[in-house]
């Protein structure tokens, strides 16, 4: 089995601070990581390796420096890693940036895609989707499990809400996975050993075949209006009172702030 | 000169200080109030090759450096002392004189056991009556044609009821002194090899650390590491390298007290404030970040002689006699730092402080480790 697990390099950060001129976000300063859902996606795919033998690929998209993600894809397990990286996918939205990664799948041969369910700086949770449309592929989203059977079909488990579907898929498909469902392992000593001896491919846009028009930032039909932190509310006090307490509470609570 | 850690190294401390966050911290308080021995700790390790990181690969090893050995008995010192011995004693003291002085047959025989964690390691020098002394061995092997016979006792002997592998120093030939001590390969198993007395300690109370007795104990003729009446040359070659793991050791009880004491005086409030706003805490937690920061790369630089074949041996001293000397401050002031909360098992820097005492006494004292430089410097 043929195994492709995108992954993504994000800032390594929940305090996300935002230009507040730009609206985009201050990537200086804050160390980045592997997508937690991506890397839940690689651990599926090693688990699967594991259990039934696969040669697993890591493709990413962006800049040269994405390349320390790729090397910690081969330090817990990955077989090859292709870093797909052009000036032309520049100010790709999701739109484009799916297209160009459906773009290199395409000129790979593999059984099954596994995406995160979404990155931490975008939160979008469509580059997934997208590459399965594009790629006209069936696609289980939100799975938490997944396992072969022996007919040779994927069963998969998707989490919604309040419940879980149990889903068999039958030939190539696309899967986008939880973090917190697949706790992913850690490097290998000889494996971080070997990361860097090893060979991350770069492709360039030249390598995938495209149209123009729906690369990078013509291509992308999403605009970003404004970003801007969420103001967050203190905790509020919970007190446990009757009625005729609550209203002296209230009282004495708006007279403290001056409020009456 | 470049100061920064390696793109290897980079990884691997990522990697390592992860593990140590989530799979050591946590038991860190349990091992040390129950003193035990934290053998799934162990297995873990094993199993991401941490017990073999500086082992060539044809070894079983994970073919890393001394430098990345070292960096992982920071980070897992960082947060248990304890984990942090029981790596640097299998590695430096058992993996290390195998690697430097066995056969092939030796080091095939050993190495893949150990460095994949399979098997755990130690090593027996100290005695009753050979503490700094190391010379005054009192424990014999005598050779009996097909085998040797070691009979003695060793004390305070790091790993011992959990290892399987350990490396013994007896005397083969008392005439020739120091020359006359020569260093065995000892099986966990071997007729008349037993552990006795668990000692309780201060501090690092999950490492086991106990007695050797060897009663007519039979060792077969291969297992003789090195030459014969090269033993006390092999002991302090090793104790050398092991010295960089101790230094670490201490460096990371210190950096572990840092990073508790800035968390904590940045919480605690006293007089209107947090106490780390006072010049008073600032000023000490400066100069002690400073020391540990020179600690930090006394270790590294003698980390990275090891591992270019440049002779360390005063600069593991140095860095030794540093970093311990440093852990000590460092632990004693964060309790301070804590107050009355210090004094407790509420706070890791009580348990830090105990631990932080045995890296200026084992693998030689500091008073040694003056002793070793001075000798360096005066020769």
């Amino acid at each position: 089995m043929n195994i492709i697990v995108c992954i993504k390099q994000v800032p390594d950060t929940t305090e996300i601070k935002i230009d507040p001129v730009k609206g985009t976000l201050i990537r200086e300063g804050v160390p980045s990581i592997m997508n937690p859902d991506d890397k839940g996606g690689l651990e599926l795919a090693l688990r699967l390796k594991d259990q039934f033998g696969a040669k697993v690929t890591v493709i990413s998209m962006g800049p040269p420096q994405a390349d320390v993600i790729m090397r910690e894809a081969f330090a817990m397990g990955a077989d090859r890693a292709i870093l797909l990286s052009d000036r032309k996918f520049a100010g790709s939205d999701t739109l484009a940036t799916s297209y160009a990664i459906a773009g290199l799948c395409r000129s790979l041969d593999y059984d099954l895609i596994i995406a995160g369910r979404q990155a931490i700086d975008g939160d979008t949770a469509q580059v997934g989707p997208e590459m399965a449309e594009h790629l006209g592929l069936p696609q289980v989203t939100y799975v938490c499990d997944a396992k072969l059977l022996p007919n040779g079909n994927l069963q998969v488990h998707k989490e919604n809400e309040d419940s879980v579907q149990v889903l068999e898929v039958e030939g190539k498909c696309l899967l986008t996975v939880l973090a917190s469902a697949f706790e992913p392992r850690y490097m290998t000593v000889s494996g971080i050993v070997e990361a860097y001896n090893r060979e991350v491919e770069v492709w360039g846009a030249d390598k995938i075949d495209y149209d123009e028009t729906k690369l990078g930032l013509s291509g992308s039909p999403t605009k970003v209006f404004q970003s801007f932190p969420k103001a967050m509310k203190a905790p509020g006090e919970v007190h446990e009172v009757s009625e005729e307490e609550a209203v002296e509470l209230i009282v004495n609570k708006l007279k403290e702030k001056h409020i009456i | 000169m470049d100061f920064s850690y390696s793109k290897t190294e980079q990884l691997f401390l990522q990697m390592i200080r992860s593990f140590a966050e989530n799979e050591v911290k946590p038991l860190a308080a349990e091992v040390d109030e129950q003193e035990r021995f934290p053998m799934e700790t162990v297995e873990k390790m094993g199993k991401l090759g941490l017990m073999g990181i500086p082992i060539p690969k044809q070894y079983g090893g994970a073919g890393g450096t001394v430098q990345m050995y070292i960096m992982a008995v920071e980070e897992l010192s960082r947060v248990c002392a304890t984990t942090g011995v029981v790596l640097s004693a299998h590695t430096s003291l058992c993996m290390a004189p195998i690697l430097e002085n066995g056969t092939e047959e030796q080091k095939m025989k050993y190495l893949p056991k150990l460095a994949s964690g399979e098997w755990i390691g130690a090593f027996g020098l100290t005695e009753p009556n050979a503490g700094t002394d190391a010379a005054m061995q009192q424990t014999t092997a005598v050779d009996a044609g097909d085998k040797w016979i070691l009979n003695g006792t060793k004390i305070f002997i790091t790993n011992a009821s959990y290892a399987n592998v350990f490396i013994v120093m007896a005397m083969t030939d008392k005439s020739k002194g120091t020359k006359g001590i020569s260093a065995f390969i000892v099986e966990k198993g071997m007729p008349g090899f037993s552990i006795g007395k668990k000692e309780l300690k201060m501090g690092i109370r999950g490492s086991a650390t106990c007695e050797l007795i060897f009663e007519n104990c039979e060792v077969p003729k291969e297992n003789l590491l090195g030459q014969l009446g090269k033993g006390f040359s092999i002991a302090m070659k090793t104790l050398d390298g092991g010295r960089i793991g101790i230094a670490s050791q201490a460096l990371g009880i210190a950096q572990g007290a840092m990073d508790e004491t800035v968390k904590y005086t940045k919480e605690r409030k006293q007089f209107g404030k947090a106490i780390a706003q006072f010049q008073n805490t600032q000023f000490q937690m400066a100069d002690l970040k400073t020391k540990v920061e020179a600690a930090r790369f006394l270790v590294r630089s003698a980390a990275w002689k090891k591992d270019n074949g440049i002779p360390y041996s005063a600069d593991a001293a140095m860095a030794k006699l540093f970093a311990a000397e440093t852990a000590m401050e460092v632990t004693t002031k964060a309790v301070q730092f804590h107050g009355g909360y210090g004094y407790t098992r509420e706070y890791p820097v009580e348990r830090m402080m105990r631990d932080a005492k045995i890296t200026e006494i084992y693998e030689g004292t500091s008073e040694v480790q003056r002793m070793v430089i001075a000798g360096h410097l005066f020769k």
